[in-house]
Formats: structure tokens, sequence, C-alpha cells
């Protein structure tokens, strides 16, 4: 096979393995968009807050050491002691529950029958907010996180495609990342996970119950708030994973929060209340930007995964409104 | 007793329509525009027109320009930065191309550009609306910095892949370019947003503004009684285009000099502008202005009294500004979604009736 | 012919012959006539084969129970809906497929059935924007409020100031509408519907939840405008007692169907019309 059909085939490998990320992020925004019809701008920002609290944790970091040194001219940095990732996870998850809890509490409650996009801005400043409570108490500076996943190529999987080259000398096989074969096995694990938990159990019928419609939930004695409080949870949960996935790739930094912008087109490819959607919305979003950013590099210059996915979006939007797998909205008087 | 409607009886149309109905409003509007004309531009010095002032009033444009399109047309736009680089990139390329041509009509020029910009990236609006549009909005964003940073004819294939402004001249006087006074350039400033406030009050008070607010509260509606939704959108974007190109022209022109697009009109520039309308008020003229003040000043009070005061180190004060800002965001959209001027009108309210309030 | 060409041809007074109402007021010919309208969503009949006519100055009613298709009816006259079949005359012309706010522009005005004012606007505002076809100044005159805007603006404020003391609003004019009471809200939306001067006037259960002397009221505003004006008044009522005293005649629909039409008491002794609202065995 020629060169260009294998290194075209290679991006398109690599786009899947940056849609899986787009994904998990467009997941936590579907969960919460079907259980409040809140668009959560925030989520990105909690897989960077998630992540930034794994690290800290993990390496037994001071909360809030630079403001208190500031503050009192000290110099603390460290508690000194080491926090095992697998306790360091629990508490993680431990403290998105919490911010879960303190978001229905301080912002939701007092925002109910607030039309979307009111709800919409809201979580814009709620993302700014998080994102400065996250430098702040964390520090601002690029942190690695290593949660003993692998990193590194694939050996295996590139000596096994070798023989795709048919011959070509050029051609040793495709390489992917380990880390990015572990991301889609846990990314089908934890879709798995939720459909169960949506279809089999008493919470999940409440939380479908309560994406059909609020006022009839409400009637027959489903907590809005648990259920409020929940979905945030599962959100930061998710928000967990794809922050510990893109932060073992590659750091705990800020540009965690810009996937959450890539998440807005992939949501529309996929329509907001589609948890399939999500996934496919991704992997096509993954695939599409790295295609097209290799052929058109040529003609058009490189950089072009900037923009790509959210003129597919708009394309989408002119087209078919309500994404691949969403439902079709009848207007009325 | 200064403040009183009483007795101050309107016998005309017009006159009960006017901006201030009241009169003491109406002294206090003029003696301000005084003040800022006679006296400030002999008070200003260079700290406080280069760190609040002038970045404040090329602020209160691009935040009227927003306000107009969410605030009274109701569509939500993430796009202001690249806006405002399709206003500098214009200034630029006008400039260079024509440089017989006055600056200021170029800044205007610069404008409509904008507004034609705009236009074609509202044309989605016409099918697609809240945070969908906000998602097309982002496309403009990204597509049109990714554009003006790769494509060389926008910045005439500079080796930096900067624009930097030349200098310019009205009356004789240098108003563009480093060497121009701070005077200069804030009298430049103020001409365009007492104009430009002007026409946004103008353009909302009258049948153009109705139909704005009617798609804003009720679209389907708005257009069953006669509303033509493709002409009130698309006026909204190309208004608000044109002021925020505006701002863009006027940032790049007089006040930073240089600038390169993904820097200076990046994601956060729709944001910071976005926030200073909703924290201002959204709707309201008057907000744009308190919105603007508010979030230029409070990094400047932030770094005051946080880094040079308490000797904090600068970065943690920009992280306590971001978390306050996003605090603030949320706090005024559960407290007064009307923001800042919501806060000012019940004040005038209470004032009304003071000291007997019943 | 344009629509705005349209707009000016005089009402055509056709063959057909007016009729003098029990009260003694002389009804005009005919100015819309609906011919065998169906209107369907996918595969849901919401209106089948429904054909009857309006004629200039009367006060038509349609009735019917719940999802009979009353609402659909009014969206198809507003434009909002296109039937599948049938056709719409108009003063004479067959109207044809158009966007909502062109069918406003052709004199058509409507009331909602759940209110659909402006919420963030004043009372003023939302009265004004219903006037919106009266004023034609142009953008550049508003951007700098020079000639024609101004003028206009004060012209129609005019305009407007009759119809608020008509309907008595005097006192909420500047109020947001969003701080009003259901009542006033139903009364500020007729007056919006009025702002615009209409040949047709539609009202979507103007009664609904009201009390009695609210009903009273909109009842004596809905005769005073029919009175005054001349409008031809096409209004969907659920109260009986109402839609009787009110009406000249009557269109009764039933699933989407057409099961009456005439006086009040022709249609009140209609026995279709009797075993619709008493129920009946459909076998």
């Amino acid at each position: 096979m020629s060169d260009t059909v294998l290194f075209a085939f290679e991006a398109a490998i690599n786009g899947l393995t940056v849609g899986i990320m787009y994904s998990l992020v467009a997941l936590g925004f579907v969960l919460i968009f079907k259980a409040s019809g809140i668009f959560n701008f925030a989520q990105g920002v909690m897989a960077l807050f998630a992540a930034l609290t794994l690290v800290g944790l993990q390496e037994g970091a001071i909360p809030f050491a630079h403001l208190i040194n500031a503050t009192f001219g000290t110099s603390i940095h460290h508690f000194g002691f080491n926090i095992p990732t697998l306790i360091a996870i629990p508490l993680t998850i431990a403290v998105m529950v919490g911010f879960a809890w303190l978001v229905e509490r301080i912002v939701l409650k007092h925002l109910v029958n607030q039309e979307p996009i009111i709800l919409f801005m809201a979580t814009i400043g709620l993302a700014y907010f998080l994102e400065g409570l996250g430098d702040i108490m964390w520090g601002a500076e690029v942190k690695r996180l290593d949660v003993g996943l692998p990193q590194g190529g694939n050996i295996w999987f590139e000596e096994n495609t070798q023989w795709l080259g048919f011959g070509n000398e050029n051609f040793y096989g495709f390489y992917i990342d380990t880390l990015n074969l572990y991301a889609l096995v846990i990314a089908a694990i934890l879709v798995t996970a939720l459909v169960i938990f949506s279809q089999y159990t008493k919470q999940g019928r409440a939380l479908r119950a309560v994406a059909d419609d609020h006022q009839a939930a409400l009637s027959v004695g489903i907590s809005l708030r648990f259920i409020w409080v929940l979905t945030w949870s599962i959100a930061g949960i998710v928000a967990l994973v794809a922050g510990i996935m893109w932060g073992s790739k590659s750091g705990v930094q800020f540009s965690l929060s810009l996937i959450a912008l890539k998440a807005l087109p992939v949501l529309i490819l996929g329509g907001f209340t589609s948890i399939p959607g999500a996934i496919v919305g991704g992997l096509l979003i993954g695939v599409g930007e790295k295609l097209f950013d290799f052929f058109m590099q040529p003609i058009i210059g490189g950089a072009t995964e900037n923009w790509f996915a959210y003129m597919l979006a708009l394309a989408f939007l002119l087209f078919r409104p309500q994404g691949l797998f969403g439902e079709k909205i009848i207007e009325r008087v | 007793m200064l403040y009183r409607e009483a007795g101050d009886f309107k016998s005309t149309y017009p006159s009960d329509n006017q901006t201030f109905p009241i009169r003491f409003d109406r002294y206090a509007y003029w003696a301000l525009i005084g003040f800022a004309f006679l006296v400030v531009p002999f008070l200003l010095t260079d700290y406080w027109a280069n760190s609040i002032v002038i970045p404040l009033l090329i602020y209160v444009i691009a935040a009227l320009g927003l306000n107009i399109l969410i605030g009274y047309c109701g569509q939500l736009s993430l796009g202001t930065g690249a806006f405002m680089a399709v206003g500098a990139y214009a200034t630029f390329k006008l400039t260079t191309a024509f440089p017989w041509m006055p600056i200021y009509i170029v800044f205007i020029l610069a404008g409509l550009v904008t507004a034609a910009v705009g236009v074609l990236f509202g044309l989605p609006s016409l099918k697609i609306k809240g945070f969908y549009l906000a998602v097309a909005t982002l496309a403009a964003q990204f597509f049109l910095i990714w554009l003006f940073t790769r494509v060389g004819w926008f910045f005439n294939d500079s080796a930096t892949g900067m624009i930097s402004m030349p200098e310019r001249t009205v009356f004789g006087v240098l108003v563009t370019g480093p060497a121009a006074s701070a005077m200069a350039v804030y009298m430049t400033c103020l001409v365009f947003v007492v104009g430009m406030a002007w026409l946004a009050r103008n353009l909302t008070r009258g049948t153009v503004g109705r139909t704005w607010m009617s798609i804003r509260d009720m679209d389907i509606a708005a257009e069953i009684i006669g509303v033509n939704p493709l002409i009130a959108k698309l006026t909204a974007f190309a208004v608000s285009s044109f002021f925020v190109g505006v701002a863009g022209a006027l940032l790049f022109g007089v006040y930073l000099g240089a600038a390169e697009a993904g820097e200076a009109f990046g994601i956060n520039k729709s944001f910071l502008v976005l926030f200073m309308v909703i924290i201002g008020g959204l709707g309201s003229i008057l907000g744009s202005f308190l919105g603007a003040a508010f979030l230029i000043v409070l990094p400047v009070l932030l770094k005051v009294f946080l880094v040079d005061a308490l000797g904090w180190p600068a970065d943690l004060a920009r992280h306590l500004e971001v978390m306050i800002i996003g605090a603030l965001i949320v706090l005024v959209l559960i407290v007064e979604p009307h923001g800042m001027a919501a806060l000012w009108r019940t004040a005038k309210e209470k004032l009304r009736l003071w000291p007997f309030p019943h | 012919m344009t629509v705005e060409q349209r707009e000016q041809v005089p009402m055509l007074d056709t063959q057909t012959e007016g009729y003098v109402t029990a009260d003694g007021r002389q009804i005009g010919g005919v100015v819309m006539e609906l011919k065998n309208i169906t209107l369907r969503f996918g595969g849901v009949v919401a209106i089948k084969d429904i054909s009857f006519d309006i004629r200039h100055g009367e006060i038509r009613a349609i009735i019917g129970p719940n999802g009979a298709g009353k609402s659909s009816m009014l969206n198809v006259i507003s434009g909002f809906y296109n039937p599948q079949e049938g056709e719409l005359i108009y003063k004479g012309y067959k109207r044809p497929q158009m966007r909502p706010y062109k069918v406003s522009r052709m004199g058509i005005a409507r009331t909602f059935q759940n209110i659909a004012l402006f919420e963030g606007m004043s009372v003023l505002d939302n009265i004004m924007t219903g006037r919106m076809h009266h004023m034609k100044a142009g953008f550049l005159s508003q951007a700098f409020w020079w000639g024609a805007a101004a003028r206009e603006e004060a012209e129609n404020r005019e305009a407007v100031e009759k119809i608020i003391d008509f309907l008595e609003i005097q006192a909420i004019r500047k109020t947001p509408v969003s701080r009003l009471p259901y009542g006033l809200k139903k009364r500020v939306e007729l007056a919006r519907a009025l702002a615009a001067e209409p040949q047709i006037l539609l009202l979507d259960e103007p009664m609904a939840g009201m009390n009695v002397e609210e009903k009273e009221d909109m009842s004596r505003f809905i005769l005073d405008v029919n009175d005054e004006f001349g409008t031809t008044t096409v209004l969907i009522e659920h109260d009986m007692g109402v839609v009787m005293d009110l009406s000249d005649r009557v269109v009764v629909m039933d699933y989407g169907k057409k099961i009456g039409d005439g006086t009040p008491e022709e249609v009140m002794n209609n026995q279709d019309v009797i075993d619709a609202y008493l129920g009946v065995s459909h076998d």
C-alpha cells in the first residue's frame, strides 16, 4: 500500500484515541443535560480540577499552600507523606461528590426555572471559579500524573500491523500509545456501567424520569435535588476518568479544560441527550479532524484541528440540528 | 430632595420618551459629559490612561456591541474576540493599503467590515438558537483566528506574524503609534464611546430595538405578530459586530499598537466581554458601561492591594481574580440577572421616594 | 402581484350578500374563505377537510371539545401552520404559502392561548411592537434618531395611547409585563393585537382562566372593539355562555372535523353538536 494511505490510516487511529477523550468529556455533558437540562460548560474544568486534586493528594500537597505562604509568610508545601493511588482515587471521588453537593446547594437550587441560556452562562462562571480554585488550591504549574497506566507506544500493536504495509519498506506497523488502548477499554467499561445503572437500578429509573419531565417526576415523589447531586457526582467521576487519561498522557495543565470546548461540537454531532451519540460523535470528530488536517495541510496549512470540529458542527446545525441521535424538536405556540 | 419627578410634567410624547425623563438625571448626564471632555484630559496621567481609562472606554464599546446581541436580541455569541480581531486586522489592512485615509474613517470602515463578517456568521442564527448558536459562534472564533495567524495576506507577511499600527494624525495631532499622547488617545476613544452609545440608545429605543427584544423574549410570537426574524437577527448581528469591530480597531490602533490574533483576541477576550455584559446588566446601555468599568478596575485593584501592598506573587492574584470573576458571574445570575444596572435602577427608585418612603 | 400591492386592494364585497344580526348590525361580505382545509402532523390529522367563511364585521366563534383542532385552525389562518390541502381565500385572492410575519402584514393579528407577551418589555413597548407595520422609518433614520424615526415614534404613540385608554390600562403603561397579573396580561395582549389595526382579529381563548368579572370586562372589550372599529373577530372560547352572547356565527369542530356552522341558536339545536358535547358512542 502507498505511504499516503498508510499515514492517513495512522492519522485516523490517532484521531480515534483523541476522540475517546472528547467522548469522555461529552459523556459528562450528556449526563447533566439529560437530568437537569443544563448545558454544563464547566465539565472540562471539572476534569482538570479532578486531576489536580488527584495529583495533589498523591503527592501529599497542602491545599492552598501558595495562599497560606503568601498571607503568612510561611513556606509550606507538602505534608511529607504520599497517598497511594488506590486511596487517592476514592478520596478524589469524594471531593467531586462534595463539589456536586455544593453546586446543587449554592447554584442550582437558586437557578431552577431560569432560562437555559442563563444556566449556561452560570456554568461558564462556575468553570472560571473552579479553574481559579484549582490553581489556588494546588498551584498552576504543569503536573505529572502517574496512576500506573503504561506509557509509550504499543509494540505488540505495531508488530502485528506491519503486514498491512504489504512489503512497503518504510512501514513498520501503526504506532499507538498503549495508554490510548487502555482509554478505549476504560471508556467502554464506563459506558456499559452507566447504561446498566440507568436501565436496571432504581436511581437510574428515577434519573430517566427526571430527564423526561421534572414536574411529573416530582409528583411521584422523586427528589429532584438528590437526582441533581447524583448526576453531578457521576459527571464528576466521569470527569476524573477523563482527567486521569488526559493527565497521564500530557500532564495535568490548563489545556485540559480546553477539551471542554471541543466537546461542544461533539455534542452537536451526537445529540445532547444521547450517550451513544456522545461516544460516536467524539470518535467522529477525533478522526475527522486528524484526517482533515492530514489531507489539507499541504493545501491550506496546518493546525486546522483548531476549528475543524466547530465548522463541522456548524454544518450539522444547518442541516440536521438535532444531531445524529437526538430527538426532533417541534415548535408550538 | 434633589431627585424628584413630581411637578416635572411631560406634555408631549417625545418628551415623555426621552432618555433621561427626570430633570436631575439630565443635568447629571450633561455634567458628566462636560467633565469627561473638558476636565479629564488635563488630569490624565499615563498610568491612569493606560491601565484604566483607555481600556475601559474601548471595552465599553465592545460590551455595548455584545449587549445588543445578547441582552437585546437574545442571541448568545462566544465569538467576540474574533470579531474584535476582524476590526483590528481590517484597520491594519486599510491603513497600510490606503495611507491617505483619515484614521477615524478607517476605524468606522473596520467596523463595517466586521459587521459584514458578523452577518455571515449570524446566518446560522436563523435556524438555531441558544447554546447551539454559541457553538456556531465558536466556529467563527477559532476559524477567524486561525485565518489571521496562518494567511500571510492578513498581516502583510510580516516575519513575526504580528500586525503593527503605523502612525496617523487627526487635525495634526498624533493619535496612533507609541508616540501618541495619552490625551489624544483618550479623546479619540471618548468621541467614539459617546457617539456609539448614542447610536446604541437610538437603535434600542425605537422599532429596531423593539423587534430585537421581541425576538429575545418570544421569537415565535414575534414572528406571528409581524416581526421578520431574518431582518431582526441579522441587523442585531450587524450592529453588534460593527460595535465590536470598532472596539477591536481601537484596541489595536490606539491602545496596543501591535497585536497577534491568537494572543490578543483569543477565546478569553470573548469571555471577558461576555462577563462585562452579564455583570453590568443584560439589555442595558448603562450596564455595558458599569460592567466594563467593573472588570477593568477589578484586576487593577487586586493588583494594587494584593501584589503591591501585601506582596503576593502576581500569578496568585491573577488566579484569585479568575475565581472572583467566576463566583461573581454565578452570584449576579442568581441574585440579579439584570446585573449592576438593575441594582442602580432599584437604588434610583428608592431615591425618588427618599426620605419619605411611604 | 406582491403582498404589499395586494394589501392595497379594497375589500371585495363580491357576490356574497351580507346579513343583519339579531342586534341589528349590518354584516358585510366574505373577507376570508377557507376551502377544504386539511392539516396533518406526520400521520395525525389535526384538521380534516374543513370549509367555512368569515364575513366583514362579524364575530365568528370556533368551538369544540379539547383537541378538536380549534387552535390549529387559528394557526392556519395566521400562517403559522401550512395546511397540506385546501385553499385560503383572503379578500378575494388565494393566499399562497407564506411566513407568518407576512400574513400579519396583510392585516391579521392575534392573541395566544398561553399568553405570548414579550415579558422583558414594558406594556407600552409591547403595544408599540404590535404597531410595527405602521412604522416605516429606515434603519439610518433610527440610528441617528433623525427625521422619520422620531416623528413616527410620536405619531404612533398617539395611536397606541388611544388603545391604552380604550382598554383602561393607562396606569400600567410603563410597567414591565412580567410584573402584571394574568388578567391584565390578557388585556395587554389584546391591546397589542389591536395596535396593528387588523382586518381580522384572532382571539385564542381570550377568557381562559379568568374569573367572572374579568370575563365580563373582556367580553365588553371584544364587543366594543367590534362596535367601534368594526373589526372582524374570530374567537375560540370554551365558555358556552360567552360564546352564545358574543358571537354572530359559530363553527363547531370535533376530532378535526366541522360538525356544525350557523348562528348560536342553530348550533345549539344541532344534534351532532349536542352529541359531541354530551358524548355519544361512536360506532
